[in-house]
């Protein structure tokens, strides 16, 4: 099927909130009057100055941004290719991308009157990250993650629960990311009164994708400023990581129509794509209707969802936002993969030459980069977002590692 | 208007004539297996359900609560897909004609299918309607257009949070009946508010002259007596659901009395809901 090419790749979504065929409003006729509610708030909210001033505000005071932008000498040196720069995101207040949408989305739930937050969480970033703004704004919030995340993640539960969070344990399913989506919609259908979800990544039913992504756009924002300050130009490549693909869509957005930019997005192939136990719906998926949205779903022969895996918590869902589907659809971004295995060895290479212990998530892209840099001539320059630091991590990776601690 | 619609039309039209209103429960496809399952499935119009749910499984039930969700794991463990639940239904109809059936769930196993082979495979099968939880009117071109247009019923879920400024747009395209849901909340959650649906009922009843169902929180034949009173029909679902997680979930496990229990149960609430005749409203 051929795809017409826009006239920019900014556009979207349209009206019912759709990338091409993906996106929509895949809700119960519960939560749908909640949508909309919650669509005409954002947009009141877009078009007043004030919104986006007290955002401003906070990013810059609370969240510490600008995030820097740092060009990795020792890796660059080490590929002998291309010129290696990090978006430095998970220098954020609690150290990751995340916080950039849950201080949008929580300013908008004041806005709207709300009086209890909910969220979901795989590897816990977001659900700190959450926690932290309802800690800041003193309002309630429940956290819904999957047992098996729990179990895997325990920094990041006695974190959320310091900052005054409940963690609910998600028994149902897999017990894990996409687990705790369907309880916290379970819960929004529930309590439809007082209720905000501040989904972390961008996915859902419209205008979620949308307006997680315009949160997150201020990635992409400062890094074209700080690469024409430092370089006078803009990158050759971009590179992120893809779970559902917040921190990526937050970085490429501003680039889409410098369509100079080439753009990778690096979803995670866990064992590997052909022993089935991965996470990578764009590459080895096909579109689906999931938590509100059409997009590439890990599915079986029957429409049933499969569970996805991913060393990286913050990986392991079998969909993806449905804006990087559409992506896809028309070549604009390139998706590629990198398995656990690569990710644990870009993991260690980073903590060892340039002093950053990154998460496992921006280890995939970092595996990427490690593939393409050494060919790629000095001129060349990437860019890739440092979406979260590794901290969280190190017990699985010395789990992998066979290291006792 | 071909079969499906057909069908449950004239069985609305039959209540009306009795004066009561009708019964109408719900069982997952294929839990805890196809053969139970299908006993089960047999017995139900002899025990008096007027209309039958069936839930076809689906590994991310987001509307329904732990019960309805455990139904859909048990008949997936159990091997059941898109495919076996159609021959369930072709099984059915071979030996009913006139008990309507209305298939309940999600989108995503029909989306896989393809629409229009999913449309005509379900209307072969001898399939009424369909109620699809994820797709509202904002969607209806996905599945609710292309089912009216093969002949198959659309049943939309009305909620607490669908005002009058909404219902007109949730009642297009809206046919065979109205499934109004009591609590805003997922399945088998909590009891539902008598007061509060007959209120919302006359607040439907304003907006559309088709049928209103209620579910959602109904268990006891004395609950499905008082809904009777106001509503066309009587959603049961978890109530029976529970039967068989018990014997699911027992030591013994599934055991050969099963299929009886579900339909004494069934007998119970039809009693309920027949007891109760309608005042005025035939």
């Amino acid at each position: 099927m051929a795809i017409e090419k826009p006239n920019s790749y900014r556009a979207g979504p349209d009206e019912a909130g759709r990338f091409g065929i993906h996106g929509g409003r895949f809700v119960a006729e519960t939560l749908m009057p909640l949508i909309l509610e919650l669509e005409s708030a954002y947009e009141a909210a877009k078009a007043d100055p004030a919104f986006q001033a007290e955002l401003d505000d906070y990013l810059e005071h609370y969240v510490g941004r600008p995030s820097p932008m740092y060009f990795a000498e020792r890796l660059t040196e080490h590929f002998g290719g291309a010129k290696i720069y990090f978006k430095r995101d998970e220098l954020n207040h609690t150290g990751a991308h995340k916080i950039n949408n849950c201080m949008g989305q929580i300013l908008l739930a004041l806005r709207m009157g709300k009086t209890r937050i909910i969220a979901e969480t795989g590897a816990g970033q977001h659900g700190v990250a959450t926690a932290t703004v309802a800690a800041r704004f003193g309002l309630p919030c429940i956290v819904y993650m999957g047992e098996t995340d729990i179990e895997r993640q325990k920094p990041n539960v006695f974190r959320m629960r310091l900052l005054g969070a409940e963690v609910r344990a998600v028994t149902s399913g897999s017990r894990t990311l996409k687990d705790a989506l369907n309880e916290a919609l379970r819960d929004w259908v529930t309590n439809v009164e007082d209720t905000f979800y501040i989904i972390g990544t961008a996915a859902g039913p419209h205008p979620y994708p949308e307006l997680v992504r315009d949160f997150q756009a201020v990635i992409g924002r400062e890094a074209k400023a700080q690469m024409l300050a430092a370089e006078g130009r803009l990158p050759d490549t971009l590179v992120a990581c893809i779970g559902g693909g917040s921190n990526a869509i937050g970085l490429f957005h501003p680039f889409l129509d410098d369509t100079d930019v080439a753009i990778y997005g690096v979803e995670a192939a866990g064992r590997g794509i052909e022993t089935g136990a991965h996470a990578a719906s764009l590459t080895a998926g096909s579109p689906g209707v999931l938590h509100g949205n059409r997009t590439y779903l890990l599915q079986d022969d029957d429409g049933q969802i499969i569970e996805a895996h991913s060393i990286s918590a913050g990986l392991d869902y079998p969909g993806i936002g449905p804006e990087h589907s559409w992506l896809n659809d028309i070549g604009r971004v390139q998706y590629v993969t990198a398995t656990d295995d690569e990710a644990l060895e870009a993991f260690q290479l980073c903590s060892k030459l340039e002093g950053i212990i990154p998460a496992l998530e921006p280890a995939h892209a970092l595996a990427h980069v490690a593939r393409i840099a050494p060919s790629l001539p000095k001129d060349h320059i990437i860019c890739m977002n440092m979406c979260g630091r590794g901290d969280k991590d190190i017990f699985t990776v010395a789990d992998a590692l066979e290291v006792t601690l | 208007m071909s079969g499906g619609a057909e069908r449950i039309a004239a069985r609305f039209q039959a209540l009306r004539a009795e004066g009561r209103a009708g019964l109408i429960t719900f069982l997952t496809a294929g839990d805890p297996n196809y053969e139970v399952a299908r006993d089960i499935l047999f017995g139900l119009p002899e025990a008096g359900v007027d209309l039958i749910e069936i839930g076809m499984p689906f590994t991310d039930p987001m509307a329904d609560g732990p019960t309805i969700q455990l139904a859909s794991r048990r008949a997936l463990d159990a091997g059941m897909t898109v495919t076996r639940t159609l021959e369930l239904v072709t099984e059915f109809r071979a030996r009913d004609r006139e008990t309507p059936i209305i298939l309940m769930g999600y989108y995503n196993p029909i989306h896989h299918r393809g629409v229009d082979k999913f449309l005509a495979e379900a209307g072969a099968a001898g399939v009424d309607g369909m109620i699809i939880v994820d797709l509202p009117p904002e969607e209806d071109a996905e599945l609710c257009l292309p089912a009216l247009q093969a002949g198959l019923s659309f049943i939309r879920l009305a909620t607490p949070t669908t005002d009058d400024a909404r219902l007109p747009a949730v009642l297009t395209n809206t046919s065979g009946f109205v499934y109004y849901v009591s609590y805003t909340g997922i399945t088998g959650a909590r009891t539902l508010d008598e007061a509060q649906v007959a209120a919302s009922l006359a607040r439907l009843r304003r907006h559309t002259e088709l049928p209103l169902a209620v579910g959602f929180g109904i268990r006891e034949p004395e609950q499905a007596a008082a809904v009777a009173r106001v509503a066309d029909a009587v959603v049961v679902g978890s109530a029976l659901v529970d039967i068989i997680r018990g014997a699911a979930e027992s030591d013994g496990g599934i055991d050969a009395g099963l299929p009886g229990r579900v339909h004494d149960a069934v007998r119970a609430l039809a009693r309920g809901v027949r007891g109760a005749r309608m005042g005025g409203e035939g």
